[in-house]
């Protein structure tokens, strides 16, 4: 159980109030028809999933609805940056 | 089957390879009479070799029952089993314990059923008292689309000959007398599928029973011992890095379950998975009330009623990341607010335990079973929140793949490069509530 501060409603709301939506910084391939078959996969299905600081994003369902990007650590949970889709977390909390 | 040597009572701890005590109603009497000092340990506690032939990262049921199957149907047994923390500490000793076969693809069906076969013998196999229960599993249906996948997958079993029923609200009701099947409830029981050979077991002895038979034949389980790093060669692997130090291996085979993107990590490689944490509870021993498995996808909770009296209810995954063994208390809340509508006798029922494991999900939410891109580096994982029922099956397929460097027929389906073909095999609808 976890709170985060949402960075359009500025409040620091449940868990409960948000969505997850899975691992940021994945972009879409520009001209996918010219990947191989397992670069489409790893496009597809392969992801970081690691055991500590991760890049993820959110969407504040209950509040603004709008998606943003966690920095969050999934193995003691803490929120380490909130920052908005199109940024990159803060540089600090990226070399932990 | 396994020789075992009978030997005295007498001896005790450390026992030799290949000369397990076995158990039985005589071995008990006699060791009565002696207070049951002296029982012969059940595994030996080795130190590590500099190097086996195949080192098996990961001591859950899985990781075990592979060791057990390369040792007595290939004659492998330069082998160890490395484990970070105790045997079957991780989702063997976590898990709901539901033991099925009916789920939908052709593919899957073969393999849950091939493991369901072996549960039925895994006791007498064993010669430990697994506890496996086949008291059957209901499946409930709330909606007309519920009933029409249940239909569906009711067909698709039979025609894959496995043992699959279509319950009416009456036939649920009379299984089940304690369940709201009013046409009022807010959840109104339509119907269900049953499979009667499905059932539970007890976790641990699943764990414990294949780790002791490994070891009788030979096979060095390394407990307390983590692995730290993957040592590869020109591509190919050399050994692990663990917490006692470096062991080489010419294979090397992670069973690590929600810890596998670690493992693969470790080895310059990422997989298909995301680990997340899903949820159990047990109650305080009751009486017995509930003799059957009741799961249900559309309320999303599971619930069966352990031989010792507690309720055993599963929870769902949590819909992010993490490794915490320890999951959100909005999800046990919502499975809890299901099993009242459910069944109202339990809402007073106090729930005396609750804990996490950590699931590896596929997004076909099925198992990856084989080599990787690392020669001699293999995995046995994405069993994500169903595998317990699995264990002897996976094992088995395993050790077969692993022996001969080519997978087993009912494991070929479920190998990495499927996600490259698009051969994926969709099983949410019957994985659909996590068990
Ligand atoms: C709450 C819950 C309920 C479930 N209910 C059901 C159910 O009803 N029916 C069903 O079929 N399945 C169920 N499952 C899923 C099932 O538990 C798993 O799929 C199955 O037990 C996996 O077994 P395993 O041996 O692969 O993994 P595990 O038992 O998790 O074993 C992996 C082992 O690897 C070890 N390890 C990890 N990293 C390292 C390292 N670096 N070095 C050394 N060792 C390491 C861990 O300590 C662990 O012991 C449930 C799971 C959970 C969490
Ligand atoms: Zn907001």
């Amino acid at each position: 159980m976890f709170r985060i501060r949402c960075p359009y409603c500025r409040e620091l709301r449940s868990e409960e109030e948000f969505s997850y939506a899975g691992e940021a910084h994945i972009p879409r391939p520009e001209d996918p028809s010219s990947l191989s078959d397992a670069e489409w996969g790893e496009y597809l299905h392969t992801r970081t999933n690691p055991r500590g600081p991760h890049r993820e994003m959110w969407v504040h369902t209950a509040g603004c609805r709008r998606y943003f990007n966690v920095l969050r650590d999934t193995l003691s949970y803490e929120i380490l940056a909130v920052y908005l889709v199109g940024e990159m977390p803060p540089e600090r909390e990226e070399a932990r | 089957m396994v020789k075992y040597a009978s030997i005295s009572e007498t001896r005790c701890a450390g026992s030799n390879p290949g000369r397990m005590e076995r158990y039985s109603l005589l071995s008990l009497v006699r060791h009565a009479r002696r207070y049951h000092e002296n029982w012969q340990r059940a595994w030996r506690d080795p130190a590590p070799k500099k190097a086996y032939d195949i080192v098996i990262v990961g001591g859950g049921g899985h990781g075990l029952a592979t060791a057990y199957y390369l040792a007595k149907v290939h004659g492998v047994t330069d082998v160890a089993v490395v484990e970070k923390g105790w045997l079957g500490g991780g989702n063997t000793g976590r898990n709901t314990t539901i033991v099925r076969s009916n789920y939908l693809r052709d593919e899957s069906s073969h393999l849950y059923e091939f493991s369901l076969k072996l549960w039925e013998g895994l006791s007498q196999e064993l010669n430990f008292n697994v506890m496996f229960s086949p008291r059957g599993v209901l499946y409930l249906g709330h909606n007309l689309h519920d009933m029409r996948e249940i239909e569906r997958r009711v067909n698709a079993n039979r025609l894959n000959g496995i043992d699959a029923e279509l319950l009416s609200t009456a036939d649920v009701q009379k299984l089940v007398p304690l369940m709201s099947c009013s046409p009022n409830a807010r959840y109104p029981v339509l119907g269900a599928s049953l499979q009667r050979r499905g059932g539970i077991a007890r976790h641990d002895a699943v764990a414990w029973g294949f780790a002791r038979a490994a070891d009788a034949q030979g096979v060095d389980i390394l407990q307390r011992t983590e692995v730290t790093g993957v040592r590869c060669d020109n591509g190919a692997v050399a050994g692990v890095e663990t917490s006692r130090g470096f062991i080489g291996a010419r294979k090397v085979a992670c069973v690590t379950a929600g810890n596998s993107g670690v493992l693969a990590a470790m080895a310059g490689l990422k997989l298909p998975i995301e680990s997340r944490p899903l949820q159990a509870l047990v109650s305080e021993p009751l009486k017995p009330c509930l003799d059957v498995v009741v799961q249900s996808s559309g309320v999303h909770c599971y619930v069966s009623q352990a031989d010792k009296g507690d309720l055993v209810i599963g929870a769902g995954t949590d819909s992010y990341n993490g490794y915490g063994q320890r999951g959100s208390f909005s999800v046990i809340e919502h499975t809890l607010q299901a099993i009242c509508e459910l069944f109202p006798a339990f809402s007073r029922v106090r729930m005396n335990r609750h804990w996490g494991g950590i699931v590896d999900i596929c997004p076909d939410a099925c198992p990856i079973i084989g080599e990787t891109p690392v020669r001699g580096l293999y995995f046995n994982c994405g069993w994500g929140t169903g595998g317990f029922k699995a264990t002897p099956g996976s094992g088995y397929v395993f050790a077969e793949t692993l022996a001969y460097e080519r997978p087993h027929p009912l494991a070929a389906p479920f190998s990495l490069d499927r996600f490259a073909t698009g051969a994926l095999v969709d099983e949410h609808g019957a994985a659909g509530v996590a068990h």
